[in-house]
């Protein structure tokens, strides 16, 4: 990290940009105001939304437990000039993200109106059957390098699968996206059925953190800070990925593929390590677990990049991406927010050619089968 | 004395408040105790039949939870593992009730019980103090009566609570430990008044296990954040049984999060993970690192520290077999660091001659 | 160093900033205080634009819940991840001496001053009644 200081665009950069062709999995869209979603909509839960707005388990109406570092999270250079919030915007989104970074494919996590996280679970799945429609309507039919998810709350599991059948139909989302926060951790019985059809639909299912399950973001209790919050988006995914390991999620499913989403990946190694430290002790507890469990890590499941560790020595992150696997890595931005990873930067560690390609191409090509 | 290594974590066991408790309770409690049968009070993180709890050749053969027979305890501990010393962490539900003067009078009377029928008869034992976490008054008394006997030499706190540790609500602890030169020992325990992670219950004891080294993490972050350690400036905090080799991306993503958002915490004026290594350290069972040579020393590398690490061996818990406690692979001078250097330095107490 | 006339003072507000290309660099003046800073348009972290950067006061603490605020504006805070700058050297405030943007001297002078030279300014008019902004590249 040394030689960040005072450095100007250097040609190799300018290059390695363009010559990549990226794959970002994770590009955050958002709707100008509510009124986008009225096509898409019901009448009855346009009313709702009016009248009783998003019941959550949280404390405001108005704003997240934690007050963020920027405004709706964002880079303070995101808010297009034709007005609007951050990612509203596709022309915008387009000159600043989309092209000089040579986006290939871009894959749309939309976030907006806490999508999985309300309380009313008719009202939440329509929401999502807005948003799947609207993510197609206004970013993947304007601009076909833009990919959709299938949103969908795993808790009104019977809503959630029927809009699965609903989406997957068109064929034109290529992953399904659920709460990391959900009534119940990721692994528990009652959320196989979305991830057998998943499997059978071939669609790889998407984790982006976030959301409010009512818990404490840690297992010591709340925090006083944004800063600890943040870095419990940490803690979130890597309970997730022992919750669907241990309750034999890959063993049960072994064709379905595990992608998640803005959790970073420095804590993966230990979080395998610890599994496997641990399995032979409790083994007779999870018979069903055929293998170790970081094998099952390290074939049915994928990591964005983003946030990626800044570790103060180049060979330490070198280390890191060894232990994960690059296989596994899927690079990110997290565009247009504030905590976004710059494609040109943020590998503060050599790669080689072929890794470089794999991170930020061809994994995810091969995940999504682009 | 041979060699001088300090284990500092061994967990002898409390066999119940109408057996082992009874006699050190007030009168009052005493009665209630009888009366109303309250007892059964192991921690849900540590059931004693479960096999993490008792490695078999340290269960006593009539069916007693492992831990609780001291002949036992130093045949392990002392001839077996080849401590020189060993610091006696209680994890019991003591801290865990509700009812902060009855969690006050269990916990007075574990540190009673483990002076007269641990210390007493073993000269090579120390002790953490049990505290009342619920009630930090209380566990100001409570320090205040240990404070002038160095047999106890830090005071020990579970990592889940009803709240994270660095809240104000504590403070009174951490400045009495700061006067009295007693370490913060924040061992691996559960009061289960929330969800062991942000995304609920756990189906397996395997997966609440796993989610302790998060719980460790958050309390780390608490700490620094909430302006303890300048505050305080001469507390140590030890982290027991959380496994270690979080630390690195830990520490990574603390100084990258601290270095864009820091202006919530202005307080805190050096990047976390150097806070971390002055005040912070780590009992090295379970380790919780692969089993090459080359990742080991990649993980020590990264830590940056090498005064962190502190020799323990979890004693009866089961993490490993054989006769050794030191994980594969370390280097023979961080051993010993480990061992002696390090414990002695972290539990100033803790006085050889004694 | 090559001395700049970038702007008569008055085409940069108070509390804003204009960025210029300067020997093929970006570099963005910020006006604060009455003051003119010129920097490098490129947080030395990932790059990003310092011209949308916050002008933000020096906080500072001796415990917590203390909040001293000094210099009011004099800091840059990136308008990606917040990383704090010096305004006045640039200097980052978490590792002044390993993380800092490259800064430029800045001075402002009277128009019958410039009439005097040398100066770069080969499209620029002077005006004797105004004041311009001169960085030094
Ligand atoms: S780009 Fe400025 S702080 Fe990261």
């Amino acid at each position: 990290m040394s030689d960040v200081i005072d450095r100007p665009m250097l040609d190799q950069e300018k290059t390695a940009a363009t010559r990549l062709k990226i794959i970002d999995c994770d590009i955050h869209p958002s709707i100008h105001s509510h009124s986008d979603l009225n096509e898409f909509l019901p009448k009855r839960w346009q009313q709702h939304l009016k009248e009783y707005g998003s019941h959550l388990r949280t404390p405001y109406i108005g704003t997240t437990p934690y007050p963020r570092s920027s405004p709706l999270i964002a880079r303070r250079d995101a808010w297009p000039p034709t007005g609007g919030v951050p990612g509203s915007d596709l022309d915008f989104m387009r000159k600043q993200h989309l092209d000089p970074f040579d986006v290939e494919f871009g894959i749309l996590q939309v976030l907006d109106l806490f999508i999985f996280s309300q309380q009313n679970l008719e009202f939440g799945a329509a929401i999502q059957r807005a948003i799947n429609d609207w993510q197609l309507a206004f970013w993947a039919h304007r601009d076909p390098r833009l990919k959709a998810s299938i949103l969908v709350g795993q808790d009104g599991s019977d809503l959630g699968l029927a809009e699965i059948e609903r989406c997957a139909k068109t064929g034109e989302y290529i992953q399904i996206n659920v709460s990391p926060r959900a009534n119940e951790p990721l692994g528990r019985r009652r959320y196989w059925p979305i991830y057998e059809r998943a499997q059978e639909l071939d669609l790889p299912l998407g984790i982006h953190v976030g959301g409010y399950g009512g818990h404490a973001p840690t297992g010591g209790g709340w925090p006083s800070y944004y800063c600890e919050e943040h870095q419990s988006n940490a803690h979130t995914v890597a309970s997730n990925l022992t919750s669907l390991v241990l309750e034999g999620v890959p063993e049960r499913f072994p064709k379905l593929k595990i992608v998640f989403i803005e959790g970073g990946f420095g804590w993966i190694p230990a979080t395998m390590w610890r599994m496997d430290q641990h399995f032979e002790r409790f083994r007779s507890e999870v018979p069903h677990l055929k293998r170790r469990p970081s094998e099952y890590v390290k074939e049915h499941f994928w990591f964005t990049t983003q946030p990626i560790d800044e570790p103060d020595e180049a060979k330490h992150l070198r280390q890191l991406i060894e232990w994960v696997g690059i296989d596994r890595l899927l690079f990110s931005s997290d565009y247009p927010h504030w905590d976004y990873d710059d494609a040109r930067y943020a590998f503060k560690t050599p790669l080689t050619e072929a890794e470089r390609r794999k991170i930020f191409n061809s994994n995810a090509r091969a995940v999504y089968k682009f | 004395m041979a060699v001088t290594r300090i284990d500092c974590d061994i967990h002898p066991a409390v066999g119940g408040t109408r057996t082992t408790l009874l006699p050190y309770l007030s009168d009052h409690w005493k009665e209630q105790v009888v009366s109303r049968a309250i007892d059964g009070l192991d921690l849900n993180s540590y059931p004693p039949s479960m096999p993490l709890s008792g490695r078999a050749d340290w269960r006593p053969a009539d069916g007693r939870k492992p831990g609780s027979d001291l002949a036992m305890v130093q045949r392990g501990a002392f001839d077996q593992l080849g401590a020189s010393h060993a610091i006696c962490n209680v994890v019991y539900g003591a801290q865990a009730v509700f009812d902060p003067y009855m969690a006050a009078d269990f916990c007075k009377a574990i540190n009673d019980w483990i002076a007269a029928e641990w210390l007493a008869r073993d000269t090579r034992l120390r002790a953490s103090i049990v505290v009342p976490i619920q009630a930090p008054d209380l566990a100001v008394e409570e320090i205040e009566r240990r404070a002038g006997d160095n047999r106890f030499v830090s005071i020990l706190v579970p990592s889940q609570n009803e709240m994270l540790l660095g809240r104000r609500h504590y403070w009174p602890i951490y400045q009495a430990a700061e006067k009295y030169r007693l370490p913060i020992a924040i061992h691996a325990g559960s009061a289960y008044r929330g969800a062991p992670s942000s995304i609920g219950w756990p189906s397996y004891r395997y997966e609440y296990y796993l989610a302790e080294a998060q719980a460790f993490q958050a309390q780390t972050l608490s700490l620094i954040y909430e302006g303890v350690f300048g505050k305080y400036p001469g507390l140590t905090v030890v982290l027991m049984e959380s496994g270690v080799s979080w630390l690195p991306a830990f520490m990574w993503r603390a100084n990258k999060t601290w270095r864009g958002v820091r202006v919530e915490v202005p307080w805190v004026e050096r990047e976390p993970a150097a806070i971390i290594r002055d005040h912070f350290r780590v009992t090295m069972q379970p380790f919780d690192a692969p089993m090459d040579a080359t990742s080991v020393a990649d993980i020590i590398d990264q830590i940056g520290s090498d005064k962190m690490f502190l020799f323990a061996s979890d004693y009866p818990h089961w993490q490993f077999d054989g006769d050794d406690p030191v994980p594969p692979h370390l280097p023979a001078g961080l051993v010993k660091q480990m061992c002696e250097d390090n414990p002695l330095e972290t539990f100033p107490r803790l006085k050889l001659s004694s | 160093m090559t001395r700049h006339i970038v702007a008569r003072t008055s085409e940069i507000p108070a509390g804003g900033n204009k960025v210029f290309g300067l020997d093929g660099r970006d570099i963005v003046v910020f006006h604060v205080n009455g003051e003119f800073f010129a920097l490098l348009n490129r947080c030395p972290h990932e790059g990003a634009p310092l011209e949308k950067a916050a002008c933000v006061a020096r906080l500072t603490s001796p415990a917590p819940g203390i909040y001293q605020r000094d210099r009011v504006g004099e800091m840059l805070r990136c308008p990606w991840h917040g990383w704090e700058f010096d305004i006045r050297n640039g200097q980052s405030w978490f590792d002044p001496n390993r993380f800092r943007i490259r800064s430029y001297p800045v001075a402002v002078e009277s128009g019958a001053e410039l009439q005097k030279g040398p100066y770069v300014a080969e499209t620029f008019p002077v005006h004797i009644e105004d004041n311009y902004v001169i960085v030094e590249v």
